[in-house]
């Protein structure tokens, strides 16, 4: 099933990511993508979701520029991923934060100079004053204590390596935030801090697209305003939650039960 | 009889196939990867952003913090190589060749290839562990996506510290080295002091000591690039940080084995003792 049409009434600029029948596959071994068409409103929480190994990984480090398709074309903002270098691509990277799902610091840093790390490479045009008071700013806003700045990532709680994530992927004022399976692994009261988390930096950054791949059924209808559901390398269903929990679709309605099943 | 016929037909096949299978893709291809990611990362020496304090940092990890071993090593090296030339000369009474025969073995030969094939199991491992930990861990990602060339931050600088590095310790081990030597003829084998700086003096040219410089810069070069290489591209968990550990150590210590021959044969056709 293609993206819902809803979706495609809009303008061109009304879009934060336009993928188009994307494709791919390693090695010319099977295809993990299959033709992947999908429209990612701005400013809006998109979530993707789907079984595992169905493409999902795949698509995000395609937004990401990590990948290149076989065929079909990835747009970010305006800009279309497969036609450019890869100093154009560093540059469309800096609009993208991405949270990962082990958060990803560099374990030879404190938590403070991970934050710092964007805003030294990206802002030279700021003082060392400004940009630490960036970092402390962004650390404040994810709810970080002070007294945990000095600290290097081993020594601190697996709930506040995610917070130092997203306060370094926020660190730019990104206009995308990429959030590649924030709660998996994590128990219900952090899985519960890691989604306020994310509508509350939503909320904050104005304007912001977030974009989630996630397996939490909970969080998607909580927090998302569209979620597209992967099956074998395609979109299976794009749509509001509401439109998800009114599917008939076999495989959907399979893994909607099975979520809130499992909840 | 047709049976073991029919096996030792399987086992040449099998045989003549992974030989075929090793030099295919471990000779080949795997240099062909090596190579494009060398002159991908080594690009990033003339362009900017320059990481002059990665540099520095990891010259400090590959160089000063190998200091110790390093003459540990090259005194343990002069005393025995000092030893052995005493024995062999001994036999020949020519006690007096003592020197620039352990001189001209450690400054052309001992001193790069020792150093290099120590640096590489310290730093090169260190390396190799380092960024196939970082790959696992999603650190390059992180790095990527925020807009960062890995290769221009994590390796290009790795490389150009073990450059700089190697020789530096090889030039302290040569010197360490050559002190030990001076240590066992004169207080241990109780011979002249001065026919063993004398004859060192006269025999051992500076280009000699050149010589085994440029190896020492071109082994750190290798190791270092071998080993980013594979820590680069690790896959898997912690079985895959330690297979690209192990492959980049030992990949690296053959290299330098073999690389040394061919260096030792060009360099000495432009001195006019080509073999």
């Amino acid at each position: 099933m293609k993206s819902d049409p809803n979706l495609h009434d809009g303008s061109a600029k009304e879009y934060a990511v336009v993928v188009d029948q994307l494709r791919k596959s390693f090695d010319s071994k099977e295809e993990v993508l299959k033709g992947i068409d999908l429209k990612i409103l701005k400013g809006k929480i998109t979530f993707l979701i789907g079984f595992s190994g169905t493409g999902k990984s795949v698509l995000l480090k395609h937004l990401l520029g990590v990948h290149k398709p076989t065929s079909g074309e990835v747009e970010v903002l305006g800009h279309k991923l497969s036609k450019m270098s890869q100093k154009e691509l560093i540059e469309v990277r800096k609009k993208f934060g991405v949270l990962f799902q082990a958060a990803a610091l560099f374990d030879d840093h404190t938590v403070l100079e991970n934050v710092l790390f964007p805003l030294n490479e990206h802002r030279q045009d700021l003082s060392q004053q400004q940009r630490i008071e960036i970092a402390t700013a962004r650390l404040t806003q994810v709810g970080l204590d002070k007294k945990h700045f000095q600290k290097l990532p081993s020594e601190i709680s697996g709930g506040m390596q995610k917070r130092v994530g997203l306060a370094r992927a926020i660190a730019l004022n990104p206009e995308i935030i990429i959030y590649d399976e924030p709660t998996t692994g994590l128990d219900p009261i952090i899985t519960e801090m890691v989604d306020n988390l994310i509508i509350e930096t939503h909320q904050h950054q104005e304007g912001v697209t977030s974009i989630v791949v996630s397996h939490d059924l909970t969080a998607a209808f909580r927090l998302a305003d569209y979620i597209a559901m992967l099956d074998a390398g395609t979109v299976l269903l794009y749509g509001t939650p509401d439109e998800f929990l009114a599917s008939e679709h076999e495989l959907v309605r399979k893994f909607v039960d099975k979520g809130i099943h499992r909840k | 009889m047709k049976r073991i016929i029919e096996s030792i037909q399987n086992f040449s096949h099998e045989l003549v196939t992974s030989i075929g299978d090793f030099f295919y893709n471990t000779l080949i291809i795997e240099t062909g990867k090596i190579g494009v990611f060398f002159i991908d990362s080594v690009s990033w020496w003339f362009k900017k952003p320059y990481r002059w304090k990665e540099v520095i940092t990891h010259m400090e990890f590959v160089g000063n913090k190998s200091m110790i071993i390093i003459m540990l090593t090259g005194a343990f090296t002069g005393l025995v190589f000092t030893f052995q030339a005493w024995v062999g000369l001994s036999i020949v009474n020519a006690e007096n060749l003592i020197g620039p025969t352990v001189g001209l073995g450690i400054t052309r030969e001992l001193g790069p290839v020792l150093t290099g094939l120590i640096i590489a199991a310290r730093a090169g491992g260190a390396m190799a562990a380092r960024l196939g930990t970082m790959r696992v861990t999603e650190q390059i990602d992180a790095l990527e996506v925020m807009g960062v060339d890995a290769k221009n931050y994590l390796v290009a600088p790795r490389i150009l510290a073990s450059v700089i590095s190697t020789p530096l310790l090889t030039a302290v081990f040569d010197f360490v080295a050559l002190g030990g030597g001076y240590f066992l003829n004169t207080y241990v084998l109780h011979l002249d002091p001065a026919v063993f700086l004398d004859k060192t003096r006269f025999f051992v040219d500076p280009s000699d000591i050149n010589e085994g410089l440029i190896k020492s810069a071109v082994f750190g070069l290798f190791f270092a690039t071998i080993c980013t290489y594979r820590g680069y591209n690790t896959k898997g968990g912690a079985k895959g940080v330690g297979d690209a550990t192990n492959q980049g150590v030992v990949a690296s210590m053959v290299s330098i084995i073999i690389i040394d021959y061919f260096l030792t044969k060009i360099i000495g056709m432009f001195k006019g003792y080509g073999i």
